[in-house]
């Protein structure tokens, strides 16, 4: 080990800068050993430190009345009344997933779902945020629909067998993500308030104890890091996406949620990304202690391991705690009853460092806090986003409103995504009350408590690309209006920030503008951020994804039948909240029809008036309150004409009949993706309008549902009339069909 | 009544079959682990869904070895109740509780989806609440529940009249449309789809309740008004 030299390459293979570099000699007072290097290099890793994007990440909000620990933690956590909490978090796992679809999308599922259960909380639900390049590309589509068909199995694989379920989420396709696919995967369990765990270690001479899966050569390092050191050093490579193994993930759940009952547990981390290293500095670190560990008490599925490869593994389904000293066979009996294993590595210390031994010699020993908090920190340049086409391009004409809705269900953003969603079990746990596709939001009932929690997952790259700042309020808006839809109030979001190369200024400027747009529309909501995830380098031959941040926005509701989508009885008023909204040629350029129709991106996302967006979903859920609407759905891609289609779904294929009374361009008029709109079908309208004007809202009857077809009229003429047996099965089919 | 949950490593209806019996049910109700070689004083007893020891060989080749499945056998035998749903019909099949076998579903996607399920027999302990031909609304969400059985042994389930429950809508292959078969004493029952989770009208549907109605019945205690249950 010791023998290997630290030369300048061997640095810049470890992604470590020389200023990085010298820091890391100022902390030790001395040349890091190999399995040092290897450490420093793990943590202060983008993905581990946040090193681009932690001065930015500071104007986020992250308190409120109902969050009991916001980000720092491994997931964040908020109360829900009746004496139990929430914790909750997204994170993306795109990189793995594209290099190994189905095994890279189960171990970010297995991640996020260890994050929860490392608080004390069971998960009860899983959502998932997905983007691809177009399954439809004629060069690109056969490789598109097989990561997009690994992925899905690979989540349902882990999800299913773990025994979560996957309730809902999003899935959009553009080219940008063609070498890029983004996976995020949200989680959220629920525990009493008290039965917190924290991963803090605490209490000198306190032992530490591994459990769970052995520790293999897997997932050591990021697919860069190949230096000959490290080949010679482990006589092969290895493929750097983990495989999980869910059942061992279940058994896990299970054993450390009883071990947690025996009151034995100080303080509890699980393994992800840098493993044994990250698990024991930041545990150290948080408590401000120190922890010796040795490396010959590691259990290992290989032989011959050396400190550098047990140190940076990121095998799965590992968790390391530390236990009351003398408590320890209580933690072991749960953990034997469980056919696990559970084996002492080392102790608490007093001297704040994280010490390694290896055969009885130290192989490393390096200040915890330095480590795990000190990381470098970059101001990166910014400047302007990269500019985006102003104008409608020329060369496309609008086809007659009765060809291009048809054309826009049918588009993979928007058709139904049943294809997928099947495949995951969304009822385990028997607490889905709305699952996928059922209403603007999953819902699920807390027994604990008899109440309820919706939750929406969001995120809009179009608009993101064309204005960073808006894009990113209009994500936490729409996120909003879904649980506003259902009638919850939105309490707290994660986030997950898929952007491209931060040491480019135009793609910093995305993420700069993104985060306070953000932090401007959660602050306005009042929901802040608990913790989340940033996912940075997201390119391919230099071009970058579009800058998607996506929202996990989490919501409080009555339990109770739920707002659906789908209208239910004919003769009913069909009432838009919100008004028709208003849309010019560029604002136009952003939505799905621009893209489906036009095949173009260009000009500006929707106008956002966030006050008038409170109002209506204020009004909204006033509604839902009162149980004066049958059905409810907000408008997002595709607008009015895709709403009001969706709305006719439903079992029993109710209908309407539609009048518009306006002058904008019946393309406009119908597509426009104008926010802060849900399509109401109510038997009292009087009623709905009162409770808008009391919000200041407009509502509009529009028309009215009817016994079978959808029919829009403009002024009395008729744009579109369509059977919905007609309509349907290009919604239903387009997918993997 | 009471009721036992069988709970393998690996089960994940576990809670929720429990939740079923305690809860939507009201009947005193309780876990019996894997390496358990006794049931206790159950009535009947619930083989839960889920992935029992990983399902990595084969779904239930595993779970058929454990030592809880000698005392279900014990238990069966003398007549005792023996529910298996999804996961737990694919272990009875593995250990010969119930004949035929469970394989891929045709088209060797998961399928999760509530569909119509046609009452073929009520007479049984598992479905004497209910009508002949009636039509349930229940889920599913299995990966291998496509059931085959042979020629002779699927003609013997009809003429015994064994078919509990068929598909009006096969979603997985399965042999003329069999989603449950009884044992030939009738007291043991396999079905992929999922009554407890159609418990509660809340959760989608509460059209379950009447197996486990029937189940009481059968074991001779008053049945509570399916009204009561509603929210």
């Amino acid at each position: 080990m010791s023998t290997i030299a630290i030369t300048p390459d061997l640095i810049a293979q470890h992604q470590l800068t020389a200023d990085e570099y010298r820091k890391i000699v100022d902390i030790l007072g001395r040349e890091p050993s190999y399995t040092e290097l290897g450490i420093f290099s793990v943590m202060w890793s983008e993905h581990c430190s946040y090193k681009s994007s932690r001065l930015h990440l500071k104007k986020l909000p992250t308190r409120g009345k109902l969050v009991v620990q916001g980000p720092g933690e491994n997931a964040g956590i908020i109360d829900i009344g009746g004496g139990y909490v929430i914790a909750f978090k997204i994170e993306s796992h795109n990189h793995p997933s594209f290099i190994e679809p189905f095994q890279g999308a189960a171990t970010g599922s297995g991640g996020i779902l260890r994050d929860i259960f490392t608080m004390g909380a069971r998960p009860i639900a899983v959502l998932d945020s997905l983007r691809f390049g177009r399954p439809d590309d004629p060069e690109t589509g056969a490789r598109n629909r097989r990561i997009l068909s690994g992925v899905v199995a690979g989540i349902a694989h882990y999800g299913n067998c773990f025994g979560v379920p996957t309730v809902g989420g999003e899935c959009i396709f553009e080219p940008c993500y063609d070498g890029n696919p983004l996976v995020n995967v949200f989680a959220l369990g629920v525990c009493r308030k008290e039965d917190v765990f924290y991963a803090k270690a605490a209490g000198v001479g306190n032992p530490v104890i591994y459990v769970g899966a052995r520790t293999g050569r897997d997932g050591i390092h990021g697919a860069s890091m190949a230096s000959a050191e490290f080949t010679e050093e482990s006589k092969q490579k290895r493929p750097n996406v983990q495989v999980g193994d869910p059942f061992m993930e279940k058994l896990l759940l299970e054993a450390c949620l009883e071990a947690m009952h025996t009151g034995a547990i100080v303080g509890i981390q699980d393994m992800g990304a840098a493993g044994l290293t990250c698990s024991t500095c930041e545990m150290g670190s948080r408590g401000e202690v120190g922890i010796e560990i040795e490396l010959d008490k590691v259990p290992q599925r290989e032989t011959r391991m050396t400190p550098y490869e047990i140190m940076l593994s990121e095998s799965q389904e590992r968790m390391l705690l530390v236990a009351a000293s003398g408590r320890e066979q209580e933690v072991y009996q749960v953990f034997r009853k469980w056919g696990l294993e559970a084996v002492e590595i080392g102790k608490v210390t007093g001297d704040g460092r994280l010490r390694v031994r290896h055969h009885g010699l130290v192989v490393a020993e390096i200040p915890n806090r330095e480590l795990a908090d000190e990381a470098p920190l970059y101001d990166r340049p910014h400047t302007a986003p990269p500019a985006v086409p102003a104008a409608p391009p020329a060369g496309w004409t609008a086809p007659p409103i009765k060809e291009a809705l048809p054309r826009l269900l049918a588009a993979p953003d928007i058709c139904s995504k049943r294809w997928i969603w099947e495949q995951y079990d969304y009822q385990v746990r028997t607490n889905t009350i709305a699952g996928p596709e059922r209403a603007d939001a999953a819902i699920l009932r807390i027994k604990e408590t008899g109440t309820a929690i919706a939750l929406s997952l969001d995120g809009n790259g179009r608009y993101t690309y064309l204005s960073p700042r808006q894009g990113a309020q209009l994500a936490v808006a729409e996120c909003c209006r879904n649980l506003s839809t259902v009638g919850a109030q939105p309490v707290a979001a994660t986030n997950c920030l898929n952007f491209g190369n931060p040491e480019r200024p135009e793609i910093m400027a995305q993420l700069v503008e993104a985060i306070e747009g953000m932090g401007d529309a959660c602050r306005f909501f009042e929901t802040p951020i608990t913790g989340g995830n940033v996912s940075l380098y997201n390119e391919t031959l230099g071009e970058g994804i579009y800058p998607t941040p996506v929202l996990g926005i989490v919501g409080l509701l009555e339990i109770g039948a739920p707002l659906t989508i789908p209208f239910v009885n004919a003769g009913r008023a069909v009432v838009l909240l919100g008004g028709l909204g208003a849309c010019d040629d560029a604002r136009f350029g952003s939505t799905e029809y621009a893209k489906e129709i036009a095949g173009q991106l260009w000009g500006l996302p929707p106008a956002l008036d966030l006050d008038k967006e409170k109002r209506v979903q204020q009004a909204m859920r006033r509604i839902a309150a009162e149980g004066l609407a049958e059905s409810a759905h907000d408008l997002s891609d595709g607008g009015l004409a895709v709403a009001l289609a969706e709305c006719c779904f439903g079992a029993h294929q109710v209908g309407a009949q539609i009048d518009l009374d306006s002058d904008l361009r019946p393309e406009i008029l119908l597509f426009h993706e104008g926010p802060s709109r849900i399509l109401i079908s109510t038997a009292s309208p009087k009623a709905v309008l009162g409770l808008a004007e009391q919000h200041a809202v407009e509502a509009l009857v529009i028309g009215a549902t009817v016994g079978s077809g959808l029919e829009i009229r403009q002024r009395g003429n008729t744009l579109g009339a369509w059977e919905i047996s007609a309509l349907r099965p290009a919604y239903e089919n387009a997918l993997m069909g | 009544m009471k009721f036992g949950v069988i709970v393998f490593p690996g089960s994940n209806c576990d809670h929720d079959a429990f939740y079923a019996a305690s809860e939507n049910l009201g009947q005193p109700t309780e876990y019996i682990w894997h390496d358990s070689r006794s049931l206790g004083n159950v009535d009947a007893v619930i083989l839960p869904g889920g992935f029992a020891y990983g399902d990595y060989l084969r779904c239930g080749a595993i779970a058929r070895f454990s030592p809880v499945m000698q005392a279900v056998r014990g238990f069966a035998a003398e007549g005792g109740l023996v529910l298996g749903i999804c996961n737990g019909f694919q272990v009875l099949v593995e250990a010969g509780l119930l004949p035929g076998a469970l394989l891929r579903n045709r088209g060797l996607k998961f399928i999760c989806r509530e569909l119509r399920l046609q009452v073929a027999t009520t007479q049984s302990p598992f479905t004497g609440a209910l009508r002949e031909g009636q039509v349930l609304r229940l889920p599913i969400a299995h990966g291998e529940g496509c059931y085959f059985a042979d020629p002779r042994t699927l003609d013997e389930l009809e003429a015994e009249d064994r078919v509990a429950f068929r598909y009006l809508d096969n979603p997985n292959g399965s042999l003329r449309d069999i989603a449950g078969i009884l044992s030939r004493e009738r007291n043991v029952m396999g079905m992929m789809p999922h009554p407890e989770r159609a418990a509660d009208a809340l959760m989608g549907s509460a059209d379950g309740l009447g197996v486990f109605h029937s189940m009481m019945m059968a074991v001779a205690q008053p049945v509570r008004p399916v009204e009561a249950l509603r929210p």
